[in-house]
């Protein structure tokens, strides 16, 4: 692997945590339920692109399952959250 | 011959998809993997009739065709537009809007499509539909002209899915509409 | 298995993987610049559309370099977030508009129909 995509691998990745960490400062800060749910949906798309790019980084075609699982748990965190939401429990 | 085929076939354009994935999933062509992959396409879309809600039935490939390659193109260019209003700080300040669109589309299956269509597209998101299904509701992330925006929606994504589902020329009630 | 892959398709991959990067980071910070919820809402399509599109393109060609043969699986990604992201997006724009206007607050009336 040459060094050119080793450290744009690196730099994608750490992109992808500073994604995760302004999302996380979202999520903490709210101000309401929706922008928290949001903002845990995005962590969880750039935690599938992490696995993705950490395949190509080591080369190994596992890190793929990974990415799929971590995009459906996400959906279905995001999509129940979101449904609940909906319900409007959370003001009456 | 035709219902029994009809029967053992409910829905063609899912076996070949199913088919399909199942050999990009797992790309070797031995004899066992092709007769798993034809056998999965046949059981499943008999097993899962009963859940499908409407019957789905699509026309016209190339409309399909063009209306993908349409929905690529504006997903490339909204995202670099979005991208750039999202760093800008200068300039005209953003001007997010709801937009409310008449629609002449009433097959739920178009609508699901329009639905993701609008909303896989950066820079637009369905928010909510009219009860009989005659309007919708967007919210716009930067709307400069409404009139525009609206006769470019129904030209673009609108007419195809009328003519994919509903097999109506676009040339029909949308020419009123514009 | 286990080819070199040329430098040329080694810079293209890095090329994908960092637009990708500065997509999503873009993408965080409207998320937190952005001054109401509705403006919030858009900015997350960026991760979910071309940024999964470009680190898929990635590693779609990456994979088929290392293993001389097309490993188109990594599209199944992409046809996974295209489905799965605008119904999220779409239940919290719903659920957006329901709870500001059993708030009180500044969203715009449901839709009245005319027949």
């Amino acid at each position: 692997m040459s060094a050119f995509l080793t450290h744009a691998l690196d730099a994608a990745l750490a992109l992808y945590a500073l994604a995760m960490a302004g999302a996380l400062l979202r999520m903490l800060r709210g101000p309401t339920a929706q922008d928290r749910v949001l903002a845990l949906d995005f962590i969880t798309v750039n935690g599938m692109l992490a696995m993705l790019t950490l395949g190509v980084r080591y080369a190994s075609t596992m890190y793929f399952v990974t990415a799929l699982i971590v995009a459906l748990f996400g959906f279905v965190a995001s999509a129940a959250l979101a449904k609940f939401l909906l319900r409007g429990e959370v003001i009456e | 011959m035709k219902a029994a085929l009809r029967r053992l076939l409910p829905a063609p354009l899912l076996t070949v998809a199913l088919a399909l994935l199942w050999l990009v999933l797992e790309p070797s062509f031995t004899g066992a993997n092709v007769a798993l992959a034809v056998l999965l396409a046949i059981v499943v879309p008999i097993v899962v009739a009963p859940l499908r809600p409407t019957p789905v039935r699509i026309r016209r490939p190339w409309t399909i065709a063009r209306l993908v390659l349409a929905v690529g193109h504006d997903v490339v260019m909204s995202n670099i537009g979005v991208a750039v209003a999202i760093m800008r700080t200068g300039g005209r300040p953003l001007r997010p809007a709801f937009v409310s669109i008449p629609l002449a589309i009433r097959d739920p299956n178009a609508l699901a499509a329009l639905a993701m269509i609008t909303t896989v597209v950066p820079g637009t998101v369905w928010c909510e539909l009219a009860r009989d299904a005659s309007a919708v509701r967007l919210h716009v992330f930067d709307l400069d002209d409404e009139a525009a925006f609206v006769a470019d929606y129904k030209s673009r994504y609108e007419g195809p899915l009328a003519e994919i589902f509903e097999g109506r020329g676009a040339h029909g009630a949308r020419r009123a509409v514009r | 298995m286990n080819a070199a892959p040329s430098l040329v398709m080694e810079t293209i991959v890095g090329l994908l993987v960092i637009a990708s990067g500065i997509l999503s980071f873009v993408g965080a910070i409207g998320l937190l610049r952005l001054p109401t919820f509705f403006q919030r809402m858009h900015p997350p399509a960026l991760a979910s559309t071309l940024a999964t599109w470009a680190a898929a393109l990635a590693t779609i060609a990456y994979f088929s370099a290392i293993g001389s043969r097309l490993a188109l699986y990594p599209w199944l990604i992409v046809v996974l977030a295209a489905i799965t992201a605008p119904i999220t997006t779409s239940l919290l724009a719903r659920a957006a508009l329901f709870r500001v206007r059993a708030a009180g607050g500044d969203a715009p009336p449901p839709i009245v129909t005319e027949s």
